[in-house]
């Protein structure tokens, strides 16, 4: 290695920036540029539907761009009637796809990790968890909700991953992180 | 370049006992040269200098002596004496500083002598091998540090950092998406022998936007001798339950061959704070380097490649879903979640491969000077976790990697005598892959950068000793995007001047005084383009703006230094008022399915940071030492007449060692340093409506922490182990008094408190 020559050098250094260039271009083959990721995990639709027979009322939640600029909707069939007892079920969609993907589904998987708590301003409603996950702990997809006397006010559902179970009812007592946290004003006649 | 020099007097007939004297001495600093060679041309033998620079000729006659002197570095110098008399002479040899600095160890060298500039050694890098490149340069004055946890420490030079600073590792500009505040730089500070800290905008050969700063990460030269050594460190800790290990080994030859190899593990469990556990918060760490090359004066090479991987766990405490969990967690004392002590490191957490490698050649010309042509390539890879449901449990939310790519040719024209000029140029081509397959719309989309860069540096050193540099440097910027999902696609194009001004004048009783300006303008980075979502942690939507211009800053310091052992300080005040500086700042409130978030945008604005960094050293006595240190900062948003987010708020250090040389270098220091509290921020306050609680709740994400004030102590001792072999002992204590405090600059302290008590200790073994 004695006659080491520094035009050698420059020799080496000319291929390894051409190899390098051609490294590029190759590695360009897994390049992504069309298949796009979209949003799999987005929840754009929350649903609440509520059932006494024919008596159907129907809360929905529905931002389709996630959080993107545009607002999301709130909508409710109609009033609920008082002193009724209806049987409620949560439905989250993901609507960016097709076709929709419930997410409702993972969650009853992962039930143990997650548990809604629906909660309203009005104080003679009152809403019970009627489904228990792995541990007997309730998930809360499926629920029931009583009315009382005619009255105006919010109703809340909150989402929350990984929360204490069991826990003292109340979505501050089970901590978690929030997945999702959706207000509607709501009338009971 | 030879030099005749003739000495004549009067002869007094023919003695042959005279002596001559020598010291030989190089030119720029003064320091002894050793192990230079000497021939005497009327005896016909060859001296070799000793440690100190000295040799000695005997028996002289009265005649004219011719001595040659050569010596690694220098050009051949042949000088004559008429000798009648015992004559001592002191010989300055003409020493190219730079090959110096690479080949003899000399700790006492900056990088440009003009430059404001502070450092840290090898023996402080080896007290931080455990923790990160930020944890080290948190020492000194006027640096700071930007934290996501303690793992995930970004340095921050007067209150700037990320894209404003330019981390330079092994002669290569470290390409790792340090656009993101919680994006720490990807450096195994093991691997290298000395970190500098240059606090002004100059040395524009390695970029023309370092507004806040440079820090550049050196590795060691080595002696051109046949040699073998190595030296290994294992360091355990009592908080986080971990440590690492350490080895490097190095081979030179007489030829001037060289090799080096280095690898480092580190692991650690959850840390704890005094009251708690901060669960989730461990990290593993690989690191090898691998260094090759042939040094001579006239030319060489060097190869280098290096692999970092870093698992990083991130407080799980710090995971919230809305800005109603960020207001508990801001009310509540405790993290959320505090279990028992594991080493898992669980979701979230960052998983960071970063991969450079580097060859560069150079040689001299007679008569012009040093062509250096240098080709580097990093590839980094970046993957998020973050807690997720079902099948994407598994699956990254961030997965980017990055390519960049560099060929740089450096001439340094150093014929003249006391001009050295430096030019050349830079073309850098840059590109982000958004890997598929996350399951959510990429932070940052696919992007190409390609850069061009040319400039010229000149030093002039006057007969006082005085010395200005100055120089100029143009960039050429083009980033193109295929757009996102949704978006058009979209290219830009910058024209970037940058320049500076130093001068360096030395004044009496060893003190000199510096001043220096510079210009610098930065691109903005990918994140203030192209962001567009959720910022988890933060709780914030933050959006970029594509029409944001470059920033340009002018940067002025005055340092006024004393290097000396027994007294020593440097007082540097410095303005930097940056036009355009680009902030996050929030706009508005959107709804989304969590329920309300605070919309971020960038936006520029024009700011102001200013400030005074303050170091004295002294000798108290024989074995004890003081060290101090203050920084100062101010900083302004001039646009809106209120102060900047995330400034470093009024901290300073003392330390008291004791050394004794006599018993195993037993060294004893006492350290401590006091941050006070931030009284200048800007308030981001809002109101959220809390649905459980019914009611409007009141996020304080401004208030700042208290002023905290930590001691630390360190002691070793070292031990001859074997013929050649030291074995070195340290025992440390950090937070000695288990002080519970948070800090601004972290951006988790809404969640935990700091770091308690760590024990610490280390075992070196040099052989």
């Amino acid at each position: 290695m004695k006659n080491f020559k520094s035009i050698n050098t420059i020799k080496l250094l000319a291929i390894l920036f051409v190899s390098s260039i051609m490294f590029v271009s190759c590695s360009s083959d897994d390049d992504d540029h069309d298949d796009h990721d979209h949003e799999e995990e987005l929840i754009t639709t929350v649903t609440y539907k509520l059932t006494n027979g024919t008596d159907i009322v129907t809360i929905e939640f529905k931002d389709i761009d996630g959080d993107g600029s545009a607002l999301p909707t709130y909508s409710i069939s109609g009033p609920l009637t008082a002193n009724t007892t209806y049987t409620g079920a949560i439905e989250l969609l993901n609507e960016t796809e097709d076709p929709a993907e419930d997410i409702t589904e993972e969650v009853e998987e992962e039930g143990d990790e997650h548990e809604f708590f629906i909660t309203s301003s009005i104080s003679d409603i009152v809403i019970t968890k009627t489904d228990v996950d792995e541990d007997g702990n309730p998930i809360g997809i499926e629920s029931s909700l009583v009315t009382g006397d005619a009255s105006t006010g919010t109703l809340t559902i909150i989402l929350k991953h990984e929360p204490t179970k069991p826990n003292d009812g109340t979505s501050a007592g089970a901590g978690g992180s929030t997945d999702v946290e959706v207000t509607f004003d709501i009338e009971v006649q | 370049m030879g030099l005749v020099l003739t000495i004549s007097g009067l002869s007094f007939g023919q003695n042959c006992s005279y002596i001559f004297l020598g010291e030989l001495k190089d030119f720029h600093d003064g320091t002894a040269i050793e192990s230079a060679t000497i021939y005497v041309k009327q005896q016909d033998t060859y001296l070799v200098s000793d440690l100190d620079g000295k040799f000695k000729i005997e028996n002289l006659c009265s005649d004219t002596l011719t001595l040659t002197i050569s010596h690694i570095g220098c050009e051949t110098k042949t000088l004559s004496y008429l000798i009648n008399n015992d004559m001592s002479k002191t010989i300055y040899l003409e020493h190219h500083l730079e090959e110096l600095s690479e080949v003899v160890l000399n700790s006492s060298l900056k990088t440009e002598d003009t430059s404001i500039e502070k450092s840290i050694h090898k023996s402080v890098i080896e007290n931080f091998s455990d923790k990160s490149l930020g944890d080290a340069l948190n020492t000194i004055s006027g640096v700071s540090s930007l934290n996501t946890g303690n793992t995930i420490v970004k340095p921050m030079i007067h209150g700037l950092h990320s894209s404003r600073l330019l981390i330079i590792n092994n002669n290569v500009r470290q390409f790792d998406q340090d656009w993101g505040d919680e994006h720490a730089p990807n450096i195994d500070i093991n691997s290298s022998n000395r970190i500098e800290v240059i606090k002004g905008a100059n040395t524009l050969r390695y970029g023309s936007d370092a507004i806040g700063g440079l820090i550049l990460i050196k590795p060691k030269k080595y002696m051109i001798t046949d040699s073998l050594f190595g030296n290994s460190i294992v360091s355990l800790n009592s908080n986080g339950r971990g440590g690492l290990i350490n080895t490097e080994i190095v081979k030179t030859y007489k030829s001037g061959f060289y090799s080096k190899l280095q690898a480092s593990y580190k692991q650690f469990g959850d840390f704890k704070a005094p009251d708690y556990y901060l669960t989730n918060s461990g990290l593993s760490n690989l690191n090898a380097s691998l260094n090759f090359g042939f040094n001579s004066f006239e030319k060489g090479f060097d190869a280098y490649y290096s692999v970092v991987h870093n698992d990083l766990a991130i407080l799980t405490s710090s995971h919230i879903g809305n800005v109603n969990d960020l207001v508990t967690a801001i009310n509540s004392k405790v993290p959320r979640i505090a279990e028992d002590f594991s080493y898992d490191i669980d979701y979230p957490k960052q998983d960071i491969l970063h991969h450079l490698a580097k060859i560069e050649a150079y040689n001299r010309f007679k008569g012009l000077g040093k062509l250096t042509l240098q080709y580097d390539l990093q590839i980094n890879r970046r993957k998020e976790f973050d807690l997720r449901r079902g099948d994407l449990a598994d699956t990254p939310v961030i997965d980017l990697r990055l390519f960049t790519n560099t060929f740089q040719p450096n001439l340094r024209i150093d014929y003249f005598n006391n001009l050295k000029i430096d030019t050349g140029i830079v073309l850098r081509y840059q590109q982000n892959d958004a890997i598929s397959g996350t399951g959510v719309r990429a932070l940052i989309p696919d992007y190409e950068k390609y850069d061009g860069g040319i400039y010229a540096i000149g030093n002039y050193k006057t007969s006082h000793l005085a010395e200005i540099s100055a120089g100029v440097r143009y960039d050429y910027t083009n980033i193109n995007t295929d757009g996102r999902n949704d978006s058009a696609d979209w290219q830009e194009s910058y024209n970037n001047i940058s320049a500076n001004v130093s001068y360096l004048q030395p004044l009496k009783h060893e003190t000199s005084l510096l001043f220096s300006y510079g210009l610098a303008s930065r691109v903005p980075n990918p994140s203030e383009l192209f962001s567009d979502g959720l910022h988890h942690g933060a709780a914030r939507i933050e959006i970029g703006a594509l029409e944001l211009n470059k920033e340009i800053a002018h940067k002025f310091i005055v340092s006024l230094e004393r290097h000396n052992e027994q007294f020593g300080f440097s007082v540097s005040p410095y303005y930097n008022y940056i036009n355009d500086y680009i902030q996050l700042i929030p706009v508005g409130i959107t709804t989304t399915v969590r329920g309300a978030f605070p919309i971020w945008e960038y936006n520029q604005v024009n700011a102001q940071i200013f400030g005074v960094d303050i170091d004295v050293n002294k000798k108290i006595s024989k074995r004890f030492d003081y060290k101090g240190s203050i920084s100062l900062l101010k900083g302004d948003n001039k646009t809106d007449d209120i102060a900047l987010i995330h400034m470093p708020s009024t901290n300073f250090f003392n330390s008291i060692s004791y050394k004794n040389e006599d018993l195993n270098q037993l060294t004893i220091r006492l350290n401590h340093k006091t941050v006070l509290q931030q009284k200048r921020y800007p308030d981001y306050n809002f109101y959220t409506y809390n649905a459980t609680l019914q009611e409007d709740v009141y996020v304080d994400i401004s208030s700042t922490p208290s002023s905290y004030a930590l001691f630390s102590l360190n002691s070793s001792i070292e031990f001859k182990a074997f013929n050649k072999g030291k074995l070195q002992l340290e025992f440390n204590i950090e937070n000695l008094f288990n002080t519970s405090y948070r800090d601004y600059l972290n951006r988790l302290r809404y969640y935990a408190d700091e770091l308690g008590r760590n024990f610490n200790l280390k075992i070196k073994i040099n052989y």
